[in-house]
This record gives C-alpha cells, sequence and structure tokens, in this order.
C-alpha cells in the first residue's frame, strides 16, 4: 500500500523526500566504494572484521540478477550457500534477502553481503554520512544499526536452512566516506543488541492477517475514496501516535491530527504518558490538577496537584517581583 | 520532564499559546549579537549553500556558493565569511579589562595572584537551531587545519588567509557550546524552549517556526493552528511557506528550484569556457552573472524568513529581565574567549583533532561542575525552576515558627541557633543532611535536626544554623531568621568545589596513554581529493 498517496488522499501530506543532491552523492559514493569488483570493499573487511585471515586476491562478486524478488531471494541463497564453501572472499553487491514480518513476508536488499574465507556471513551498510576522525553522528550510526540488524536476522533465516548452518556475524560492516573526502572508510559495528530487540519486537508483532480480520468487512484504503470514507477507513485500524511517528511514517500527520482532537497525552510525547498513571486526555490531566475530578489518594492526581500548586504560587510570586530567597 | 513541565505543555494546549516556563532570562543576550543563518544542500552537511550573517538586523550579509561541489567556490564563501566574523571578533577582543587570576608560580610552586587582561565583552554567536550548532563544529574542523599560501607555498589547494583563524574560532565556539549555562555560541530554539513550553512535544519544538508560533501567535490564531502552518503550508509551487532553519534545506526546494538554477549556472560556466572571442565572452559573462545572481536570490529566499525569525526570538527573550547570576555565567565565557584569544596570539598551533587524556578529562570535569553550577543558579533565580526542585524533594520553602538560641559546646561556644520552619513541601531529609539558604547572595548552611507531622498543617521542620553568622558569642545581626520569616532551603549547594586537580598532560599515567608525544608536530591538513566536501 502506498502510505505517501494515502496520506495525500487524507489532506495530510507526508513531509518525506529525497534531494536530489544527497541521493547523487550517496549513490556516486557507494559505486566509488564497490568500483573494481568490490576490490577496496573487501580490503576494509579484512582489516576491520577479519585481520587473521588470508587478505583478499580477487573478488568473486557472484552474478544475483534473477526474475521477481522471489527470483532473487532465491539466487541470493544459492550464491551464499556456493560461496560458503569456497572458501574466499566473496561479495554479495544487492542480494535479495527475504524476512516474515507480522506473518506476511518481506523483501529486503541490504548494500552488499560478504563471504569470509571461513564461510562466515558479514553484512555490509554503505552510509554517505561522514566518519570525521574516526566517529560520526550516533543518532545516524545507530540507525545504521537498527537496520543492518534486520538484515543480519534475515541471513540467518537463510543460514538456518543449510547444513552445517554458518555463522552470520553480529558485527557488521558500517561504510562512511572519510572526513571531507568520498575516499571510503569502514567501522565494525556491534549489532548485538539490536538485533536482540527486534528479534523481540518481529515475535510481538500482531500478524497482519489477524489485524486484517478485526476490519470491519468491506474496509478499502484507495486513495480515489472521498476523504470521509477514507479518513472512517483508516480510523478503524487503530493507532497509537506519539512524536516519534513523525520521523518514521508517511500517515504521521494524519494521525498527529486524529490524536490531537482526541485529546491524548501521548501527543506531548511518551514520557508524559508515563508520569500521568490513568489519566489519558489533556481534559483528564487539567480537570484532575484543578481538583474538579479524579481520587486525592490517587498518587498520580495528588503530585498533579501539588505541582499545580506549586506552579501557580511560583508564577504569582514572581508576579510580585520577589525571588525565593 | 518534570510534572511541572507536563503540566505547563497540557496548559499551553489547552491556551492555544505557549505557557512560561521561566520568569528571567536565563542566557546572557549581547547587546550586539551576530546572528549566522547558514544554509546546506538536503542531506549534504558538507556542501554549504550560503549563508546570511551580520550583528544588524537590517543589514544581513548574503553570502552564496553557487556551485557547493566547486572547492574555489567555496573558499571564496569561507572567506567572505571570515571578513564578516573575525572583524566582529576583534571588536570584542581589543577592549580589555584589568582582573586578576590565581596561578601557581612556577618557581615556589606557591598560589599567587597575577594581574591579567579580561576582554570587557565577548562575541556572541546565534543560530537558529541546534543543527546550526553542528555546523558551526563541522566548519570549524574543516578549516582550522587548512594551510594558506603564506604558511605553506607548497600546499596543492591553499586557503584563502584567515580562513584558518576562523576554523579555530569556530571550533572554540562550537566547543564552548557544550559547556552548559555558557553563552557564547546559542541555538534559539534551545534557548527560546527553555523560556517557554508549548502545546507540543520537545521534538516539535526543534522547528523554529512552530515553536515561535506557539510563544507568540498571530492575530485570530490558536498556537496549534499557527505551528500546523508554519510546519507544513505549502505555496502554489509546492514550496514551504517557512522554510526549515537549516542548515538543511527543503528536499523540494533543491529538486524544484535549486538544481535547475545550479545546471543552469554550470552550462553558463560551460560555455564561458569555451567562448572564442572576447565579445563571445563578454556576452556569456553576462549569463554567468545572471545565473549566479539567481543562485543568490534563491538562498536570500530560503534564509530570510529564519533570520526574521531568529530576530524576532530576541526581542521576545530580550523583554524577560535578566536573572541575578546570568552576568557571573557570562564573565566565565569571557575568561574562555579570552582565553582563546591569547592563544592565538601567543602562536599556538589549532586544537588537535583528539583532546589529550588530561584535556578531555578537565573538559567533562568542567562541564558537570557547570551543569551542577546552572542547575544551583537557575533555582535560586526563579521560582518557577525552584518550585520543580521543591516537588522533586530538593527544596522546600514555608515559614519560621520558632526560634531557639543555642551555643556549639567546646571551649568557644558559638551560635548555633534551632531554627523550626513549617513547610507543606515534602523534602527528602536524611539524618543530620546539610540544607542551605541565600543569605544576601552567599550559601548559610544548616543541619536538619528534626521532623514532626503537624497535622493538615504540613510539617514542622527543625534546622540547627551552622555558619555565617560572625565571629562574636552573638550572632551578627540579620544572619539567624526571625519568627515569621519566610525562608527557601535546598538540599543542593549552591557553589560548586572544583573536584580533585588532574595532573599536568606530562605526567599522564600509562593506564591513559602515557604522556603526549614530546615535541609533536604540528597537525598535518586534511588530504585533498577530487571530490572533497567543505
Amino acid at each position: 500500500m502506498d502510505k505517501a498517496a494515502l496520506a495525500d488522499a487524507l489532506g495530510a501530506p507526508s513531509a518525506f523526500g529525497q534531494s536530489q543532491f544527497a541521493f547523487m552523492r550517496g549513490n556516486a559514493f557507494e559505486a566509488r566504494v564497490k568500483a573494481d569488483g568490490g576490490a577496496e570493499l573487501l580490503r576494509l573487511a579484512h582489516r576491520k572484521l577479519d585481520p587473521g585471515a588470508e587478505p583478499p586476491q580477487e573478488a568473486h562478486v557472484p552474478d544475483l540478477t534473477a526474475q521477481g524478488p522471489d527470483g532473487r531471494t532465491a539466487r541470493t541463497a544459492l550464491a551464499l550457500r556456493e560461496a560458503t564453501g569456497a572458501g574466499g572472499w566473496t561479495l554479495l553487491d544487492h542480494p535479495m534477502l527475504a524476512l516474515e514480518v507480522a506473518g506476511s513476508p518481506a523483501f529486503l536488499e541490504p548494500d552488499a553481503v560478504v563471504v569470509h574465507p571461513d564461510g562466515g556471513w558479514t553484512v555490509v551498510e554503505i552510509k554517505s554520512f561522514p566518519m570525521l576522525d574516526g566517529s560520526a553522528d550516533p543518532a545516524k550510526v545507530g540507525a545504521a544499526a537498527r537496520q543492518a540488524a534486520v538484515y543480519v536476522l534475515a541471513l540467518e533465516s537463510v543460514a538456518a536452512r543449510l547444513d552445517p548452518a554458518p555463522r552470520v556475524r553480529h558485527r557488521v560492516l558500517l561504510v562512511c566516506p572519510k572526513d571531507f573526502s568520498n575516499l571510503p572508510t569502514a567501522s565494525a559495528v556491534d549489532v548485538r543488541k539490536q538485533r536482540a530487540v527486534t528479534a523481540r519486537q518481529l515475535t510481538r508483532l500482531t500478524r497482519l492477517q489477524d489485524i486484517a480480520d478485526t476490519l470491519p468487512e468491506g474496509v478499502c484504503f484507495s486513495p480515489e475514496l472521498p476523504p470521509e470514507e477514507l479518513t472512517a477507513a483508516v480510523e478503524a485500524v487503530p493507532a497509537t501516535y506519539a512524536p516519534e511517528c513523525l520521523a518514521a511514517c508517511e500517515l504521521a500527520f494524519h494521525c498527529r491530527t486524529r490524536s490531537r482532537a482526541r485529546g491524548a497525552v501521548t501527543t506531548l510525547g511518551r514520557s508524559v504518558r508515563a508520569e500521568l498513571g490513568g489519566l489519558s486526555t489533556v481534559d483528564d490531566v487539567l480537570a484532575a490538577a484543578r481538583g474538579e475530578a479524579g481520587d486525592p489518594d490517587d498518587p498520580a492526581v495528588a503530585a498533579l496537584r501539588r505541582a499545580a500548586a506549586l506552579r501557580a504560587e511560583a508564577l504569582a510570586s514572581a508576579g510580585r517581583g520577589s525571588a525565593c530567597h | 520532564m518534570s510534572l511541572i513541565a507536563t503540566l505547563a505543555r497540557l496548559e499551553a494546549v489547552r491556551a492555544g499559546r505557549a505557557q512560561p516556563a521561566a520568569t528571567v532570562r536565563h542566557r546572557h543576550l549581547s547587546e550586539r549579537p551576530l546572528v549566522l543563518v547558514p544554509l546546506t544542500t538536503a542531506g549534504e552537511a558538507g556542501a554549504p549553500l550560503g549563508a546570511l550573517v551580520g550583528p544588524d538586523r537590517h543589514a544581513p550579509r548574503l553570502l552564496a556558493v553557487p556551485q557547493p561541489r566547486d572547492r574555489d567556490l567555496r573558499f571564496a564563501f569561507l572567506a567572505e565569511l571570515a571578513d564578516v566574523v573575525l572583524p566582529y571578533i576583534d571588536s570584542c577582543a581589543l577592549a580589555v579589562e584589568a582582573a586578576e587570576r590565581t596561578e601557581t608560580d612556577p618557581e615556589s610552586g606557591k598560589r599567587v595572584k597575577v594581574e591579567v587582561e579580561l576582554c570587557a565583552d565577548a562575541p556572541q554567536l546565534i543560530v537558529p537551531s541546534r543543527a546550526g550548532i553542528d555546523f558551526v563544529r563541522l566548519l570549524g574542523r574543516s578549516m582550522r587545519f587548512r594551510r594558506t599560501a603564506e604558511q605553506d607555498p607548497q600546499t596543492p589547494h591553499p586557503a584563502p588567509p584567515r580562513v584558518p583563524l576562523l576554523g579555530r574560532w569556530l571550533t572554540h565556539f562550537g566547543e564552548r557550546a557544550r559547556v552548559p549555562g555558557s553563552s557564547l555560541l546559542l541555538a534559539l530554539t534551545d534557548v527560546l524552549a527553555r523560556h517557554w513550553t508549548t502545546g507540543q512535544s520537545s521534538l516539535e519544538d526543534q522547528h523554529l517556526g512552530a515553536l515561535l508560533a506557539w510563544i507568540s501567535p498571530p492575530e485570530g490564531a490558536s498556537g496549534a493552528e499557527a505551528a500546523l502552518r508554519a510546519e507544513l503550508a505549502r505555496d502554489a509551487d509546492g514550496q514551504l511557506e517557512c522554510p526549515p532553519a537549516g542548515p538543511a534545506t527543503d528536499p523540494a526546494f533543491d529538486n524544484k528550484l535549486l538544481a535547475p538554477a545550479i545546471e543552469r549556472y554550470d552550462r553558463a560556466r560551460t560555455a564561458l569556457a569555451a567562448a572564442e572571442d572576447g565579445l563571445q565572452a563578454d556576452d556569456r559573462l553576462g549569463a554567468l552573472t545572471a545565473a549566479e545572481r539567481g543562485i543568490r536570490a534563491l538562498v536570500e529566499e530560503c534564509a530570510l524568513p529564519t533570520w526574521e525569525k531568529v530576530w524576532d526570538g530576541l526581542d521576545l527573550l530580550r523583554a524577560l529581565p535578566e536573572g541575578a547570576h546570568v552576568e557571573e555565567r557570562w564573565t566565565r565565557d569571557r575568561w574562555s574567549f579570552t582565553g582563546h584569544r591569547d592563544r592565538v596570539l601567543a602562536g599556538e598551533p589549532p586544537q588537535p583533532r583528539r583532546d589529550d587524556a588530561v584535556t578531555a578529562a578537565n573538559k567533562l570535569a568542567a562541564r558537570e561542575r557547570e551543569q551542577a553550577r546552572l542547575e544551583a543558579q537557575e533555582a535560586l533565580d526563579d521560582p518557577l525552576v525552584m518550585a520543580g526542585r521543591r516537588l522533586a524533594g530538593e527544596a522546600f520553602a514555608g515559614e519560621v515558627t520558632d526560634v531557639v538560641m543555642a551555643y556549639s559546646e567546646g571551649r568557644r561556644p558559638s551560635p548555633r541557633p534551632l531554627v523550626t520552619v513549617r513547610t507543606d513541601d515534602q523534602p527528602h531529609l536524611g539524618e543530620r543532611a546539610r540544607v542551605y539558604r541565600s543569605l544576601d547572595g552567599r550559601p548559610q548552611s544548616a543541619e536538619f535536626v528534626a521532623y514532626e507531622e503537624d497535622g493538615a498543617e504540613g510539617t514542622l521542620i527543625t534546622l540547627r544554623i551552622l555558619d555565617k553568622m560572625g565571629r562574636g558569642k552573638e550572632p551578627a545581626a540579620g544572619s539567624v531568621p526571625d519568627k515569621g520569616d519566610r525562608l527557601c532551603f535546598t538540599l543542593f549547594e549552591h557553589e560548586q568545589r572544583g573536584g580533585a586537580k588532574l595532573p599536568d598532560p606530562e605526567q599522564t599515567p600509562w593506564t591513559h596513554g602515557g604522556p603526549p608525544d614530546e615535541e609533536s608536530a604540528p597537525e598535518a591538513p586534511d588530504p585533498v581529493t577530487e571530490e572533497d566536501v567543505l
């Protein structure tokens, strides 16, 4: 489903878009990293991940083209099996992996996967943000690590079908431009934690089929529908908006509007919800703070009333111009 | 976020406009700050596109890079930036006042007072958002190791003179911005969010337009509506009506307006290079100038709304009275500025890429100390901040109900009066815990003695006053509270003591990498490649 088109039709278009400048630079950098049959990339993998192994002499880069995502996935699995027994360095350029998400298969395309001489597999993530004096923006590295962790899980499901199962390394190779140049440099990133978190989240996801079963008969999300019908259809799917959604989901602005209209306190941040106990709407909280509603024995309500009293006292004293000394 | 701040957010939602988060201004604002609104192409921090810069709201200097991939054009941009920023810095570096500093005498090893210069004022750099601070740091890092033709005639791409110096200054600003409570380099969104609480999340507060919309919504509109418009409203061309405060531009701006303009410029430049005679070259030069003007107009169009908003924000902040301790913290900024001025004048090399162990540990300790100082001073300056500390059990306020004179045991009894305070607050007092109150701006300490429930009236807390009562047998006048006084005691200290002294860099233990290399050569500039950025 095209969520961006859906958001447009709902009248709350998403703000995502990529600048062609960033796109061009990203592509140029990736092409440079993989130039010469991936010689530079394998050299970095050898140095950063597996210095004990023999240095890569010539890169083996199997052809992975096939018809459709299923075909490419099968071709990738085959190439991985062949490379594992070969005992040399192999680079898989844009392989295709499948991972079961919420009961249905999702296809993933890592930038590259390297097969080591010992048969181990490593995910390679190529990013165009710079590594300045050996360190990069932690937020961006974190996002790359989470992304790579998903690929690691997908690779593990491929490995599990082989006998003996090859080892999928939990240290991925992050390749970035060095300082202000376009020369690649790399760093090994441990994604064990991200892998564990993602694996746990994947097992906890509600199956898509189960979500579909809860929807009323005949719900349709076609962007051609009139906005009212479409809004009602989207409303039928439960969603809990939080500000973090803005960075991740095309429908975030729509959900934010609905969440604000309901007066949900999570609109202001997840941490806000945690502080307020059972009170979940703006009206409830303010009424409780003013003493108009709520159980005074509830610790959340009592704390809220104290906070309100202290805030009012401070603002009043500041109005009189006397500080608290 | 404390519960008080959460409550303020909810009140802002209800009221449709931002609520005060502070009753005084907690950051210094210079009379004449230098505002910098930088722009880069989206997703590419290393490719500066231009900037509006200057200390005068009505006369911003427009800088633009018509082709961000061209090293010479980038250097021209940096040189122009240096032409604005360095004279501004110099204007503060010249006026000095005499000050005293305690230093260790190298011969006797004693602590002695020395007369030194302290700059009477320091420059203040204002950028729109936190990303702007990162960009200043990045600019500083990219420039400070560059070599000019004068420094090194062999260098392949010499930087314009003064560019490495600008790099050192911007690095200093960027480093200082990491010290809590400092005001040399401020991100306006951070300062505004410190003083007002909006009805949106702190994530959304990082959008300058939306934040200002909540603080002073236009006539007849609620903050929420105005913020939504600032975030999303686009004109018929699909361009944001309120461009992002940068440095990254909106992808739609890049793709629809900027990319075609840069392409026109590139074509005009290629055509000029291929011109066969003077007449043709003149014509084509005209086309190139027109293309460049087009890009300059785009950069201005994109940065000017933010420029205006930054000054609007500064006006809002100026309307708040300055907190009592702000001046003291600004003096620390002046010391930091003077120190760097002296290092530059003494011809010291630029800041290293990585700090040595002792410098890094010192910086960390200083930041921790300043954080504690900032928290204490903000609470003392501002009843609203103190309210948050009282809610957290870190302070209590109340009325003195009883004062009993008592004396310490010993050969020379000193006054140790017992003061009882009735409070509604619930401080977390341990046995013999120290508490502090401000007595004419200086902290007076007391010791917790006893605690008694007073029915619905609150709690009675008995304290023993310990100091600031003079040397005599009778306490100095005004140093002991009277019955009926309203007092506020804190459980945190008002003044921060420095931690244990670290060894000199030469004495760095081997566990921390050992002493830095003797006579270490000045750091080499970054190697130059064909497709560099910045």
